[in-house]
């Protein structure tokens, strides 16, 4: 057993933590959400610079980590402060188009030069990996690509969209999914915009026949679902290791809200009731904390045991999420609710993390599923 | 011990249910319905719409052209109100105001000022927290000093509901340095169109500004605006904080909520079936339905207990607490039942924009502005801890 970062992943780090502290505030994230951007091409460009991105890919992709603890160092660290630049496209395309063996894309995505987004959720879908109405249909050398894609993360930001649709089998079927690299700008391909309640960015992706060649698919035909259940699996990684450091953030700025506001002539932190309520939070952050080392340390196991660490870190993540975004918030009395403090963000962020890639329910549920007989 | 409702009272929902039917504007139900915010305008239009009836004023009495209700009466307007999905009326002006004037205001404020909380020609708002004083309201610094026939104020109120809107607003302020913190506060009224009042708003985790900072400098207020005795203010808010309480537990809203809940759970889908037909997500209903259940009891018994002159004590705090906690979970399983449509932030559809194409369902856009709102339920009217404070003190006796 041992508990402790490589020497690169702890410089990684520390690295990352210091540029974000000068760079990235609260006040700064709101600027530019307010002023329309979905995110700042500077910043984005300058963590791709201290290997950020790169850390995302193993070797063999051109990047230097790629393992579930690269993922946890470089998310928490993002999610700590609170960053909306499209990190987890990377992760979630990116890692696709990865495994797809498409190298000179992946070296302009980890370069911070190009960003590729996945439409797969549709609007009848909510989690459902495998509920696929797009459909893909083969002409000849090209394949005809019509459907619906909604909340697809960094989808009007990208210039290439993963886009998955059905080749066969019923709505609902694992089999039959294949994935497809979709230029976003192509005809047909219209994108458009919206900015969520956290200040990341979706969108909503119609196809109305999409004219792509055959060799846009990645990998074998009608048989990507596994791909896509990989790939969700490390992005849920990387989004866990994020609700962790927003966790973090929120905790920290609730421990010092608690000793400076003054109420009844004392801190309101000597107040025993908040006391004992700030140690639970202290517990279950410490339990999130050890799920997401479980599922990072996991993510190459086979299938079953992935899976089953996938479905207990996302639940047990939503929980603590929504405790510590009421519990804060509760703390804090009336500016706990206000915009233009840096809780507001830390707890819609944490409250919105449920929201993807499946609930507190929906993993509970496909635990139980995936329950080892 | 009988749970029915009287035939008169029965008699009394029918005729309730009935003028709402006819009366209350579809659109306005509809944008209440779908959780959507309302503007200035609408909720004058219901609060004229009510006054027209005569209901305006529940808890008022008749001289002051109240509908005199008794607490059965109260609670079935409340809940058929919720159902048929109407506004809430403003309780500032209606329900913290006005019992304070007729308790302990001058002749000439009661004329001056009922009659226009009625009529709709004043909005109040309550102007008592400020950034130092919260639960420790009693720490209030806003200070009034007497010069010649005026009071001069300066200051700075927060959170105060709906400022942007009001032409009034009822303060508490500093009267006295030389006494015990509670003793040395005055109770104003105080005109918001008065040189030296600037309002700027607070935008909250919604992405809206329903509160305001209310800064106060050298605001001259006519001696005759002071309600009562100077430096007797904290009597009066205490007083007024009484009244606050009453329809604290909100099951109407809740009942309301959780029929919309309900509504959605059917139309939603996941997995391929309905989200009613998921056991957890059921489950999650079920268990804050049974609550209700129980919750709507513990209202009535507390409040015919009120109805027979005992006047609502610290048992509100228990109803307080509860009855919170109920509506954020309610607010909270709307939210999880809208999936990953929660996500957008649909700014012109929340605000009842009607050229706004909605993404999701009806409820998409609400779902999760409401349940960041609702979280103020446990903060204001005495925080859910001051709440346990006073069971712990009051009923515990500890
Ligand atoms: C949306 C909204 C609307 C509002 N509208 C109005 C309005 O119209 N007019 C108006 O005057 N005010 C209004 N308020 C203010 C509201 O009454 C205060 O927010 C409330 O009194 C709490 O004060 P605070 O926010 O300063 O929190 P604080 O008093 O600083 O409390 C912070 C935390 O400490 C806890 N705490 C404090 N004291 C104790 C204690 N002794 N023991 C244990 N825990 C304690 C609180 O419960 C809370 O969790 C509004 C507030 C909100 C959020």
């Amino acid at each position: 057993m041992d508990f402790n970062l490589t020497e690169e992943q702890n410089m990684l780090r520390d690295t990352l933590g210091r540029f974000l502290g000068d760079r990235y505030s609260h006040k700064s994230r709101q600027k530019l959400i307010a002023s329309g951007e979905a995110y700042d091409q500077e910043i984005f460009s300058g963590l791709a610079g201290l290997g950020v991105l790169g850390a995302l890919f193993d070797a063999d992709h051109g990047g230097f980590g790629g393992a579930g603890f690269d993922l946890s160092v470089v998310f928490e660290e993002l999610g700590r402060a609170g960053v909306i630049e499209p990190f987890l496209p990377a992760v979630l395309a990116g890692g696709l188009i990865a495994e797809a063996g498409r190298t000179n894309v992946v070296d302009e995505i980890i370069a911070g030069t190009h960003v590729a987004a996945l439409a797969h959720g549709e609007p009848g879908s909510r989690y459902d990996l495998s509920h696929v109405e797009s459909s893909a249909v083969l002409d000849g050398a090209e394949i005809i690509l019509t459907g619906r894609k909604t909340h697809v993360l960094n989808g009007a930001q990208a210039q290439t969209l993963v886009v998955s649709a059905r080749e066969s089998g019923e709505v609902r079927d694992e089999e039959g999914i294949s994935l497809f690299l979709v230029f976003a700008g192509g005809e047909g391909v219209t994108v458009v915009n919206h900015v969520n309640v956290d200040g990341t960015s979706g969108a909503t992706v119609t196809l109305e026949s999409v004219r792509v060649s055959v060799s846009a698919r990645l990998g074998a035909a009608g048989a990507a679902f596994s791909s896509l259940e990989t790939a969700v699996a490390r992005c849920l990684t990387a989004l866990c290791a994020e609700a962790l450091g927003a966790m973090e953030a929120a905790k920290a700025l609730t421990i010092e809200y608690l000793k400076d506001r003054k109420q009844f002539g004392i801190p309101i932190g000597k107040f025993q009731a908040l006391q004992h309520r700030m140690a639970d939070m202290l517990i279950e952050i410490e339990q999130a904390r050890s799920a997401v080392i479980n599922l990072a340390g996991n993510l190459d196991q086979p299938r079953a045991i992935r899976e089953r660490h996938v479905s207990a870190t996302k639940n047990l993540i939503g929980r603590v999420g929504a405790m510590v975004a009421e519990e804060c918030t509760q703390m804090h009395g009336g500016i706990g609710m206000t915009h233009e403090y840096a809780l507001s963000h830390f707890s819609r962020r944490l409250t919105m993390i449920d929201h993807m890639f499946g609930d507190v329910d929906y993993h509970l549920e496909r635990f139980i599923a995936l329950r080892v007989r | 011990m009988d749970l029915n409702f009287t035939a008169d009272e029965q008699a009394f929902r029918v005729e309730v249910r009935g003028w709402l039917n006819h009366t209350l504007p579809y659109d306005l139900s509809e944008r209440v319905r779908l959780g959507k915010r309302l503007g200035k305008f609408d909720i004058e239009l219901w609060h004229s719409l009510l006054n027209e009836r005569g209901w305006l004023a529940p808890n008022w009495p008749r001289q002051y052209g109240g509908c005199d209700w008794n607490a059965a009466q109260r609670h079935i307007y409340e809940e058929e109100a919720c159902l048929a999905h109407a506004p809430r009326t403003l309780p500032f002006g209606l329900n913290m105001l006005a019992p304070v004037l007729m308790a302990f205001g001058s002749e000439l404020q009661r004329q001056k000022f009922l009659p226009r909380i009625l009529t709709g020609q004043d909005w109040w708002c309550q102007g008592y927290s400020e950034p130092g004083a919260g639960s420790d309201l009693a720490a209030l610094k806003t200070r009034a000093v007497r010069e010649g026939d005026d009071y001069v104020v300066n200051g700075q109120k927060t959170w105060t509901t709906l400022g942007q809107y009001a032409n009034w607003i009822f303060c508490l302020v500093r009267t006295n340095l030389d006494v015990k913190k509670q003793e040395g506060i005055s109770f104003l009224l105080m005109d918001m169109n008065a040189p030296g009042v600037t309002v700027r708003p607070i935008v909250l985790l919604d992405g809206q500004a329903e509160v305001n900072e209310v800064f106060f400098d050298n605001v001259r207020v006519p001696v005759e605006n002071l309600v009562g005795e100077v430096d007797k203010g904290w009597t009066y808010a205490k007083y007024l904080l009484t009244h606050e309480r009453t329809n604290i537990a909100g099951t109407g809203f809740s009942n309301a909520a959780l029929e919309t809940l309900k509504h959605v759970a059917d139309q939603v889908h996941s997995g391929g079936k309905p989200l009613s037909q998921n056991l957890l997500f059921a489950a999650r209903v079920a268990q804050v339905e049974i609550d209700l259940m129980a919750m709507a009891t513990t209202n009535l018994r507390m409040v015919s207990a009120a109805a027979q002159g005992q006047a609502p004590g610290p048992e509100s705090s228990m109803l307080k607490v509860k009855g919170t906690v109920i509506r954020q979970e309610l607010t909270s399983l709307l939210r999880r039942a809208m999936g990953p449509d929660a996500m957008p932030f649909q700014l012109d559809c929340l605000q009842g924009g009607d050229n706004a194409e909605a993404m999701g369902p009806d409820h998409a856009a609400a779902a999760a502005p409401n349940y960041f709102n609702m979280r103020k339920l446990s903060i204001f009217g005495g925080s859910n801890e001051v709440q346990r404070t006073i069971i712990t003190k009051n009923i515990l006796g500890f």
